[in-house]
């Protein structure tokens, strides 16, 4: 059994890998705008919980698909960069 | 006598509320609006379990109490009581996805704290039994303190249960008035949220992994290569049926518009009318009857399957989850014009009708973009240009092979709906630059699940709108051309003068073609261009009428009106009558609803006045170019 073995360094969710399970580290709300930062909160963004990258979208820098909890989510790159997760070892 | 009970219908969105409307009201619904506001009140009535009737409203989804666009505010001055031309309901029900209880549940626990009387809806259990999710509803109800019924709208299971409980809910007595908080929450969404995910997990007895039926779909609409190339199919398909599929029903709609037509020319008159009115009086009623107003009627009567088709394809995109794709598709594209990918759906709706386009802007939470794209949406195609374009183009550009299955009319009229597109691109950008100049909007949506679309919802959604369009037609039109056979029947023109300049309509379009003479426009355009402001395709009944009027002898119909624009103008005005179309505001509708989406006359005089100026420098470089390169 060699299941967290390693100490997860948090990364910012724009550049977790596909498919990669991973749990909200933190999220820096004073690098968000108030709608933005409310948006995020009832959608489900809270410390603790579960995060997947399901899709990026194609052009360049556009939007991402996240699986938050059990719910789908399109988010812009520059939010997710606000995000830190802690990917998950298996 | 005591007023019916009033029960609203709340939740997030997704939850699964007009399924479950739909289900409880089946056909006896009504859709208005809210004063002051366009966002349209669905409203129904249904029997409970014992005999009483309720009013049951369906309200727009929202995240929480804390609205951040304009059908959330609504959403929430319902439930208050403070929402003007609505009084506080007697209960409500407050339906939520039973396989996104985490996130549905903390909108729960605000609502449940208003003290209204509640039963929940724990909607869609089967999709989240498939989704290998098993929940204990009594645990659930003991938790929250309220009963939850299990339910499943689309297949109408649960709804007796449910209206047993809102039987007992409702007879428990007068609504509570409700804690002043005003429904502000604040910073308590995080503890709300951890209370939620606390009840959620213990109601759950088992989970499983989550949707992979939505997984599967999106590994192939959301894929870089085959998600453009699904997405362009799709809309090639829907623009493509719009003109293929509508061509039978066209056909019958025409003919049963002549046959009423030549009923009326040569229908007896009943003697006692004969004896009180001269023979020129019955030939008038007889002309206004049929030149007037069953040729405008029906000259725009014929678009009704092109709508309706348009409008399915719109209705099944939005109930199958696949338009909140297409937005996400959209969205590096609409950021490059300073919007967001929600702003895809409205102006995709545009190309149906603007009206219900800038009515679906209410969704678009930041206020800077929702008014970019209300100002840009009146330049997306509307279904009321289709019956100018095919009109022109038929009669005045040839009917010429470029190549293989390519003709120039095909072509031209695709240039004429890619125009529009580019335009409103345009527009956005410098709107963005100059009066609606802000901090990039957002894009953040939640992604619902993939469903198959009912279709009794869509039959629904679309009796409603053909009733929007026939209401149209039988009045603002029948009014307008009505009204323009009388302008353009009197006075009289004494011989060798043209009846559609001596008459009143004739003198007013003299005036107007002061102006439009610049641009290459005739006097028929002239006179077309105030009776095309009630509605554009109103231009072509004009038209119709004015060349009944002063050719009385002629028949009326299609081939004759086209043969009398190839009469009477030449290919540079034929052009820049279309470019002004593209461009032009000639809609009453439009600026009304964005008078009533933008709370004044300040953005609809701002709208008119852009696009009017770029219609006229448009149309009249179209002309001139033309003129130039010797067509």
């Amino acid at each position: 059994m060699d299941a967290v073995t390693t100490i997860p360094i948090p990364v910012s969710l724009e550049s977790l890998p596909r498919g990669q399970r991973a749990t909200v580290a933190d999220i820096d709300w004073q690098g968000l705008s108030i709608p933005e930062a409310r948006r995020l909160r009832e959608l489900g963004f809270d410390e603790g919980v579960g995060v997947e990258v399901l899709h990026r979208s194609p052009l360049g820098r556009g939007p991402m698909a996240c699986r938050i909890g059990r719910m789908t989510v399109a988010l812009r790159r520059t939010v997710a960069g606000s995000i830190r997760v802690s990917p998950l070892t298996l | 006598m005591t007023t019916i009970p009033l029960v609203a219908l709340v939740g997030n969105p997704n939850a699964g509320k007009s399924a479950l409307f739909n289900a409880l009201t089946g056909a006896r619904q009504k859709v208005g609006n809210y004063p002051g506001v366009t966002v349209e009140r669905h409203s129904g009535k249904l029997a409970l379990a014992d005999g009483r009737p309720i009013d049951l409203v369906d309200l727009p989804g929202a995240y929480s109490l804390d609205p951040s666009s304009p059908d959330e505010r609504v959403t929430r001055d319902v439930v208050t009581g403070t929402q003007a031309g609505e009084r506080l309901p007697d209960a409500i029900v407050i339906v939520v996805d039973a396989a996104n209880l985490d996130n549905h549940l903390r909108f729960a626990l605000q609502l449940i704290a208003l003290g209204l009387p509640v039963v929940v809806a724990l909607n869609m259990i089967d999709l989240a039994e498939r989704d290998g999710l098993t929940l204990d509803a009594a645990k659930l109800s003991a938790e929250l303190g309220v009963p939850v019924i299990p339910t499943v709208a689309v297949r109408r299971r649960g709804l007796d249960e449910l209206k047993a409980a809102l039987t007992s809910a409702i007879g428990s007595g007068a609504a509570v008035r409700l804690r002043s908080s005003e429904g502000h929450v604040g910073e308590d969404i995080v503890t709300l949220q951890r209370r939620a995910r606390s009840i959620a997990a213990a109601s759950t007895v088992s989970e499983t992994a989550v949707r992979r039926w939505t997984h599967m779909l999106d590994a192939v609409a959301l894929h870089p290569v085959a998600g453009p190339i699904l997405l362009l199919t799709i809309l090639f398909v829907m623009f493509q049926a719009v003109f293929a599929w509508s061509e039978t029903p066209i056909g019958w709609i025409e003919s049963l518009f002549a046959w009423i037509e030549s009923g009326v020319r040569a229908a007896p008159v009943p003697g006692f009318l004969r004896s009180v009115l001269s023979d020129g009086v019955i030939t008038a009623i007889r002309s206004f009857l049929s030149d007037g107003v069953i040729a405008g009627v029906g000259a725009v009567i014929v678009f009704l399957p092109q709508i309706l088709i348009l409008f399915t394809f719109i209705l099944v995109l939005e109930a199958t989850g696949y338009m909140v794709r297409a937005a996400f598709m959209m969205d590096r594209l609409m950021a490059s014009v300073g919007l967001s990918g929600r702003a895809f759906i409205p102006l995709l709706s545009s190309f149906a009708c603007a009206v219900p386009g800038i009515m679906a802007t209410r969704t678009i939470d930041d206020e800077k973009d929702r008014l970019t794209t209300i100002l840009i949406a009146p330049l997306m195609t509307c279904s009321a240009r289709l019956p100018v374009y095919t009109l022109v183009i038929g009669a005045l550009i040839p009917n010429t092979r470029i190549l293989p299955f390519v003709g120039l009319q095909g072509l031209v009229m695709l240039g004429l709906y890619v125009l529009g597109v580019v335009g409103a691109f345009f527009a956005a950008l410098a709107l963005r630059r100059t009066v609606t100049k802000g901090p990039s909007s957002g894009f953040m949506m939640e992604m619902p699940k993939y469903q198959w679309p009912r279709l009794g919802d869509v039959a629904l959604g679309l009796w409603s709108r053909a009733l929007i369009f026939l209401k149209r037609a039988g009045t603002t039109i029948a009014l307008t051309v009505a009204l323009l056979w009388v302008l353009a029947s009197y006075p009289v023109a004494p011989a060798g003068q043209r009846q559609s300049e001596y008459s009143i309509a004739g003198r007013i379009a003299s005036g107007i073609e002061v102006v439009v003479r610049p641009i290459g426009f005739n006097h028929d355009i002239a006179l077309s261009l105030l009776p095309a402001m009630a509605a554009r395709e109103a231009a072509v009944g004009a038209m119709a009428t004015v060349y009944a009027i002063d050719n009385p002898e002629d028949e009326a119909g299609q081939g004759k009106l086209s043969e009398n624009l190839r009469g009477r103008w030449s290919l540079p005005t034929a052009l820049a009558f279309l470019m002004w179309f593209v461009f032009a505001p000639q809609c009453i509708s439009t600026i009304a609803v964005t008078r009533r989406e933008t709370n004044g006359w300040k953005w609809p005089a701002f709208m008119v006045g852009y696009l009017f100026a770029l219609a006229y420098v448009a149309a009249g470089a179209t002309y001139w170019a033309a003129i130039g390169l010797g067509l």
